[in-house]
């Protein structure tokens, strides 16, 4: 007996159905059939997922989806979805698995925080007619100029990362996501002029032609990783942590590691990839230190390192153990940022907001006198422009992207991921379900939003009377809190809106 | 240079069509002993039928001449070749020399001597526009009909009549009915649905005639008022063969279209093929096939080099609304499925040879590219096309070459 | 000449360029009353095995059997596109035997139909193109 009734249902509205059966031959849930005696679709509620394939490809807007008003007594206590956890588990035993972020319903601080503008006093800058820079180097800034006899100055700077925006794509595995959704991020990135993260999945033998703009991860289980893939990087990050699970390591099912998986994570076809919770051979910042330097003398010095780590409770003190290590570069991810497959009780009930995360290591590290050691990235999850623009604000120097990227490659947040049988071609390894995802749309997509977001950057920096991404960051007086209490913006170090 | 072509039907238009793609300038010369502009030869049964007129007969639009600075000579016919002189001597007495000669002069009805035809007074042959506007002048509701020959031509004719006649009676020699393009099964199965409409008399000849009145070699008497004679066709080789050229059963030409005598090609009904399918030279009198080998003998007259490797014998029979397609040779191994029609796949050694389709003739092309690039086929593959013709069933190379442009052309 | 091409590593077989050409070809301004509880005949057709699919239309041949093997004149190559006179096809589907891509075919009214690039129908951009999910088929010069 199943005790859980479907969650969603399909609308069809015969009057418009034409019976071409493209939603029956595009659905890898198997939803749709067609029944040959009545020349009519039938629909599956039980097996969908809400991803929109069908509804999106139907030529005549036949289809949609609609939350079932099934429902349970009510119960402020007892929701529907904890009741029907509780018959997931008390069915198969498991642990509860869920894909992409944190979708509960706690603060989004982003949404509580508005943008300053100039009236007035200090005019504000139309970014269509004069000079708007958004470019941005990452990497440890040198503590004091030197300069020649003739007074220039002389470079001297470690590594840095080069971005035409203060964006990049983030860690997401060959293995999570599909080669097309890899070739995609890295050709958009080549095109953009900024970075995507090969994850810890290795960096298939095609892409090392993307190499300029390419992060390779080292992660606990170590895999796919080797000297080339090291050298031909233009930066290495080192994973400690992920917003979606942190404390936790990652599990792909050995059904996952065929063919050019296998051989990409170079481990044999079949074997589950387990990456541990904790790197066995780091218990201490000093340990981390050994890492960092490891890496820097297997790449001689040429490319900057970043150490990413999820958004927990004593972050500050962390993240200021991570700048006095070595590294580069922060990466912090947010407990709303995205993956694969995690356990959902951690998921959802584990690390912290970013913008406070954030906001506070920037402030420790100023504090400290180290903030120009090393840049801070930010992610989980950066939605939109003026999140971006509010972290930075805050003390980001550049943001990562991953959920935002999926979406606008075509991904609908199901968040079914962990059943590998995405009908995005994104979150799968299955070749007929890859091949939907063509990289020349998809790269085109990636890039079109990116160029949309830069566009609206530089409004509201315009906006502000602010010419450059160097010039907003850590600016938090062009931030104002609206509806937050007294701790919320001290920690955020604001003024509330109207202060 | 001056080209000279005997004849104006597909081979000639294909000449035509090929010489100009090489040579815009050089003067064409078409001579016929039929008045009219080039027609359609296969389209004079559907004439009777009343589903083409005169106007939408002609194979190509009316300024074709025009357009492709040809100087047709219509009326007159071509009785002798001097290829020594170089020209061709006419009936009207006129003599026009050339550089480049094609003989295109197609085929004749075969008359087979039968005591007593020629006192029979309305006969008819049907291959020409004359033939029909003759044998239409004739035509009565009351007329009874007969049609010695169960051919395409035979069959076409019939079609043709049907309704505008009384009655129509077909005599072969044959025990079954469009016997060089059908097999047993698949003649029965046409036969039985339009055994109402014509009388067959199969497995008999007519031994003599009297007037009105035709002797059966079964014993029976068959009466009739028009007679149509359909028996066969004879390529028109004599002018060529009377002047030294060499002739089998048809004129003997090179892939090129090349004749045994120096600029005089052929083409079309008149000369030999070489036939792919079964590996031999035979006479392939199609339309198709007729085009094409006009078209290589245009382009090689005027100086460019194509060859004419293979061609195929297919034939596309519409009959009483029945659709029928057929291609390559009968040899081998044979696959039927009679569960959508009739449908009989031959294959020999691996490599489709030939096949016979009655109704689903979607996509035959498939099955007729798969002979003549004589494509491996694995079981599998096999398997595949035998329930539909599908691309598929080429190798993943060939059809990324076919579909991806670098060879817009097989 | 720009022709239509389909790139079988992103066909996925959904058939929608079928019903895409359908509607172009149908006359209709709405693709539901175009097309419902009709059994559509497109000019551009998906063929499968296993993994592969591929939708094949007419090629446009540089040297085309069809045109070659036309009893009629009705198949014309005018400025590389092969277009079809309808009113002068006599139905007797030489040219289906001919065309080795399969991609002519009888229509309801009995004459034949094939791909004409959607020049007839002022679709501009050929409508499986443009209706294709994955940019699988594509209309350019090669």
């Amino acid at each position: 007996m199943n005790y859980i009734y479907p969650e969603y249902e399909v609308v069809r509205n015969y009057a418009r159905c034409i019976t071409c059966r493209a939603c029956e031959n595009q659905c890898s849930n198997m939803v749709h059939c067609y029944v040959e005696c009545e020349s009519r679709m039938e629909s599956k509620d039980d097996n969908c997922v809400n991803c929109h394939r069908c509804v999106t490809i139907c030529p005549t807007r036949a289809l949609k989806i609609v939350k079932s008003t099934h429902t349970f007594r009510e119960n402020a206590n007892w929701t529907g979805k904890t009741i029907n956890e509780i018959y997931k588990q008390a069915q198969s035993g498991g642990v509860l698995l869920s894909s992409m972020g944190n979708p509960e319903n706690y603060p989004i601080y982003f949404d509580k925080i508005l943008i300053n503008a100039s009236q007035v006093t200090n005019p504000s800058i139309d970014p269509l007619r004069e000079p708007m820079e958004t470019r941005v180097f990452l990497g440890c800034k040198s503590h004091k100029i030197t300069r020649d006899g003739g007074g220039k100055i002389i470079p001297k700077t470690t590594p840095q990362l080069d971005l035409s925006v203060p964006i990049m794509f983030s860690a997401m595995s060959y293995g999570s996501i599909s080669y097309n959704a890899h070739e995609s991020l890295a050709k958009a990135s080549e095109q953009l002029g900024i970075y995507y993260n090969t994850g810890e999945g290795g960096l298939h033998e095609d892409f090392y032609k993307y190499s300029k703009n390419t992060i390779v991860q080292v992660a606990s289980g170590r895999f796919g990783v080797h000297k080339d893939y090291l050298n031909t990087a233009a930066a290495i990050e080192i994973k400690m942590g992920q917003g979606a699970k942190p404390g936790i390591g990652g599990h792909l099912p050995g059904t996952k590691i065929v063919g050019a998986v296998s051989r990409t994570r170079m481990i044999p076809e079949g074997s589950d990839a387990i990456s541990p919770a904790p790197h066995h051979d780091i218990y201490s910042i000093e340990d981390l230190r050994q890492l960092v330097y490891s890496l820097k003398e297997a790449t001689d010095y040429k490319k900057p390192v970043i150490v990413k780590i999820a958004a927990v409770h004593n972050i500050t003190s962390i993240a200021s153990g991570i700048a006095r290590s070595g590294a580069d570069i922060i990466a912090i991810d947010g407990f709303r940022g995205g993956t694969g497959a995690a356990p959902t009780k951690i998921r959802d009930n584990v690390g912290i907001p970013i913008e406070l995360a954030l906001a506070s290591v920037d402030k420790r590290l100023r504090d400290e006198g180290i903030r120009d050691s090393v840049s801070l990235v930010v992610g989980g999850s950066i939605r939109s422009s003026s999140d971006v623009v509010k972290a930075i604000a805050l003390g980001a120097d550049c943001v990562y992207i991953g959920s935002a990227a999926l979406i606008a490659m075509g991904c609908h947040l199901c968040r079914s991921c962990q059943s590998g049988k995405c009908n995005w071609g994104i979150a799968t390894q299955a070749p007929e379900l890859v091949k939907r995802l063509n990289p020349a749309i998809a790269h085109q997509r990636l890039v079109n939003l990116v160029i949309a977001w830069e566009h609206e950057i530089k409004e509201m920096m315009g906006g502000m009377g602010i010419n450059s991404i160097e010039s907003l960051k850590g600016n938090r007086l062009m931030l104002r809190g609206i509806g937050l209490n007294e701790k919320e913006l001290s920690i955020l170090g604001i003024y509330h809106a109207g202060e | 240079m001056r080209y000279l072509i005997i004849g104006n039907s597909a081979a000639a238009i294909g000449a035509v069509e090929g010489i100009r793609e090489i040579d815009k300038v050089g003067s064409i010369c078409l001579i016929s002993d039929e008045m009219y502009h080039t027609y359609s030869r296969p389209l004079i049964s559907y004439y009777l039928q009343g589903k083409t007129d005169k106007d939408k007969m002609k194979y190509r639009d009316s300024d074709f001449y025009e357009k492709n600075s040809c100087q047709p000579m219509l009326g007159d016919t071509a009785v002798k070749i001097d290829h020594k002189k170089g020209n061709v001597i006419l009936e009207s007495k006129n003599k026009v020399a050339y550089d480049k000669l094609l003989i295109a002069t197609g085929s004749r009805a075969f008359i087979p001597p039968i005591d007593g035809l020629k006192n029979v007074k309305k006969k008819f042959t049907f291959m020409k526009f004359d033939d029909v506007l003759a044998l239409e002048k004739e035509l009565t509701q009351d007329s009874r009909v007969l049609i010695m020959g169960a051919g395409l031509i035979g069959l076409k004719c019939a079609e043709g009549i049907y309704g505008r006649v009384k009655s129509i009676d077909v005599v072969d020699l044959a025990p079954r009915i469009l016997s060089s393009i059908l097999d047993d099964e698949g003649a029965q199965i046409i036969k039985n649905r339009i055994c109402d409409k014509i009388n067959f008399k199969l497995g008999a000849k007519v031994d003599k005639f009297n007037h009105n009145l035709a002797y059966l070699s079964d014993g029976t008497i068959q009466e009739f008022d028009i007679l149509i004679i359909a028996v066969g066709v004879r390529p028109n080789i004599e002018i060529f063969a009377n002047c030294g050229g060499v002739v089998d059963k048809g004129i003997v030409t090179n892939e090129k279209q090349e004749t045994s005598i120096t600029n005089i090609y052929a083409a079309g009904d008149v000369c030999e093929s070489y036939d792919s399918s079964c590996d031999s030279r035979r006479i392939l009198a199609i339309l198709p096939n007729a085009y094409a080998q006009g078209r290589v003998a245009g382009i090689n007259m005027a100086g460019g080099s194509i060859s004419n490797k293979d061609s195929l014998p297919i034939n596309a029979l519409g009959l009483f609304g029945t659709h029928m397609v057929t291609a390559g040779s009968y040899a081998g191994d044979s696959f039927a499925d009679t569960k959508h029609g009739y449908k009989r796949l031959f294959i020999k050694d691996g490599i489709l040879r030939g096949y016979i389709i009655i109704d689903h003739i979607d996509k035959a092309g498939i099955y007729t590219a798969l002979i003549r690039d004589k494509a491996p086929l694995s079981s599998d593959d096999f398997n595949l096309i035998r329930v539909s013709p599908s691309l598929a069933a080429f190798s993943d190379a060939y059809r990324l070459r076919i579909l991806s442009g670098s060879d817009n052309n097989i | 000449m720009k022709r239509v091409y389909v790139n079988e590593q992103w066909c996925l077989g959904c058939r929608l360029c079928e019903y895409h050409c359908a509607f172009a070809n149908s006359k209709e301004s709405d693709m539901v009353k175009a097309l419902k509880d009709k059994k559509i005949h497109p000019n551009i057709r998906v063929e499968s095995k296993g993994n592969i699919n591929f939708a094949v239309s007419c090629r446009h041949c540089e040297d085309p059997l069809c045109v070659r093997g036309c009893i009629t004149g009705a198949l014309q190559r005018v400025n590389g596109l092969i277009t079809v006179d309808k009113d002068r096809c006599v139905h007797c589907y030489t040219c289906i035997v001919c065309c080795p891509y399969g991609a002519i075919s009888p229509s309801e009214d009995g004459a034949i139909q094939k791909c004409e690039l959607c020049i007839k129908n002022n679709n501009g951009i050929p409508a499986c193109v443009k209706g294709c999910i994955n940019q699988a088929i594509v209309y350019e010069e090669r």
